[in-house]
């Protein structure tokens, strides 16, 4: 049986269609990237899915529970890590733990041992005793997913679970991330950080607009990509004229500066090119790289984004 | 969905809030200043009659030990959005906004308790009936920490929860017979002092300290307190489903 299985759910607000009639299956255990531009229907489903707001048409199983019948027993199934941090500042962290181990019904007994446990596997036995309120945005985000696991859920949903974090902590989080995927646990992931859902997740989804785009594995999605190579190199001087000219018959032409990024069919063919172009117009290539597009480049191509507006939201995402 | 889950749900919501935000050092404080420095007031301004005037001043100890901290506190968690972690339990909306009613009907009963003691104690007030008159004092804590729990669900703002407080706070405090007997109002101020809940607690609380106590006024009040509190639950709750959207 699958963890989540989503057939044509749909969600309107004020008239305005954010969800569109989107389905598919997440098995059990997976780690699942659900991927898209801002306002593409990521968050809009993950709301629906843990009983934060009502389809407007369309039904959704999550851990063998409908969210339209019987979303009690769906929320006590699953956890959620939302994009802000929301646990009670004025309360220590041992207690916002077992705060959420008696919001879950979690047996009398095996309460403290629950809450320790997770403590100790997110590295936070130390900070038991400190108020949530006093630590800082990395051990916030590390209490928060060890609270959203203390009821042990069966699918838990990581809106953005690293936007805003310092390199180490995303680091770590990451690994958590890659534990509880080792684990039985299914993991429903939302990041605009597209290399870290390369990393993490089994299966990938793309959404665009309410509609699911791509849902494949992701050196599949990457193979969808109609560039077979990437060319990135370095030339001694800005590329204008007949220069520039030369480059655009050569590929798909990127470039900043001095820095240029190809997208080729064959790459021996178009090196040399390169090369011959580059002598006829006197200019030394000083750096050069090829390469397999990335996930980021098939998310753009499939999402039809700019790079730069992605990485604008990604900087949005950081604040 | 058992019964047991929403009762120990409820529970630890008012426990988690009592901890969390009632129980804080200031606020106990403050739960106590508040009513000691009424009681100063009024007894400066006119030793006499306080006896008469006591029930009128525990029902607004009671009004406003129940909506200062209430609203803030759901306006607060809405907007830090640790309320969503409560809407993501396995418990139902509706046990919810009982706990969190519940803290604060008892940060509420902190205060008016002390205004309670303040009155026998200081002005010599009897409690005749103690039976209505802490039923009503009950009632009433819950009516008006549902009706704040309203206004909490009804913003966004925690200055918005301030200012639509004392939309009900001071014209309730001024309509509703604490200082000034409904029926020698203007019949209009009278239509509006009736549709208040204030109206029937300080009744309730009046009858519970006199001797000439019957047995329809007592319940007319009391039962108009129950409705009162259903029909705030009952809102608030529609409000907070609509938000849910």
């Amino acid at each position: 049986m699958a963890a989540i299985e989503i057939n044509r759910l749909s969600k309107y607000y004020d008239g305005l269609l954010a969800v569109d009639g989107i389905s598919f299956e997440v098995s059990r255990g997976e780690v699942f990237g659900f991927l898209g531009p801002n306002g593409a229907g990521k968050t809009s489903t993950i709301r629906m899915l843990v009983g934060l707001s009502k389809p407007s048409d369309g039904t959704a199983m999550v851990a063998g529970y409908s969210i339209t019948d019987n979303i009690v027993e769906v929320k006590r199934r699953v956890g959620l890590v939302p994009e802000v941090s929301n646990l009670y500042d004025e309360l220590s962290v041992w207690d916002n733990l077992l705060f959420m181990s008696q919001l879950y019904h979690v047996p009398r007994h095996e309460r403290p041992g629950r809450v320790n446990e997770v403590l100790q596997s997110f590295d936070l036995i130390d900070r038991k005793l400190t108020k949530f309120g006093k630590l800082s945005k990395g051990l916030k985000r590390r209490v928060v997913i060890a609270a959203s696991l203390v009821h042990e859920p069966e699918v838990l949903f990581l809106d953005e679970p690293t936007v805003g974090l310092d390199v180490v902590s995303a680091h770590s989080l990451r690994e958590y991330i890659e534990r509880l995927g080792t684990q039985e646990t299914t993991v429903f992931l939302t990041t605009h950080y597209i290399e870290e859902a390369d990393r993490l997740c089994d299966r990938i989804a793309i959404i665009v607009q309410g509609k699911i785009v791509v849902l494949d594995k992701p050196e599949e999605i990457k193979k969808r990509v109609r560039a077979q190579s990437i060319i990135r190199a370095e030339l001694s001087r800005v590329p204008d004229g007949s220069l520039l000219q030369g480059l655009r018959e050569l590929g798909e032409l990127e470039f900043e500066g001095r820095s240029i990024r190809l997208q080729v069919e064959k790459t021996g063919e178009s090196l040399s090119a390169l090369f011959n172009l580059a002598t006829q117009e006197g200019v030394s290539v000083e750096a050069l790289e090829t390469g397999r597009p990335t996930l980021e480049e098939a998310f753009v191509e499939l999402t039809g984004m700019s790079t730069d507006r992605l990485h604008a939201e990604k900087g949005g995402a950081q604040k | 969905m058992t019964l047991k889950n929403e009762l120990s749900g409820i529970y630890f919501i008012l426990w988690k809030d009592l901890r969390a935000y009632y129980f804080k050092p200031p606020n106990i404080s403050w739960g106590i200043l508040f009513p000691l420095v009424l009681t100063l007031a009024f007894t400066l301004r006119d030793p006499t009659g306080l006896t008469t005037l006591a029930p009128g001043l525990i029902a607004m100890a009671a009004v406003f030990g129940t909506t200062s901290m209430e609203a803030i506190v759901i306006t607060f968690e809405r907007r830090q959005g640790s309320l969503e972690r409560l809407l993501l339990a396995p418990i139902s909306i509706r046990s919810l906004l009982v706990g969190k009613v519940l803290g604060g009907a008892v940060f509420g009963g902190m205060i008016s308790g002390v205004m309670v003691i303040v009155s026998v104690v200081l002005f010599g007030m009897e409690v005749i009936n103690p039976l209505l008159f802490f039923g009503s004092l009950v009632l009433t804590l819950l009516t008006l920490s549902a009706l704040g729990a309203l206004v909490a669900v009804s913003v966004t703002e925690v200055f918005e929860a301030q200012t639509l407080s004392n939309f009900f706070r001071f014209p309730m405090v001024f309509l509703c017979g604490v200082f000034i007997p409904v029926e020698t109002m203007p019949l209009l101020l009278q239509m509006v002092a009736y549709l208040l809940p204030l109206t029937y607690s300080v009744n309730a609380l009046r009858l519970s300290t006199s001797q000439a106590l019957g047995l329809v006024d007592p319940l007319f009040n009391v039962g108009a307190l129950v409705l009162f509190l259903f029909l705030l639950l009952g809102v608030c709750e529609w409000v907070l489903r609509r938000s849910l959207k």
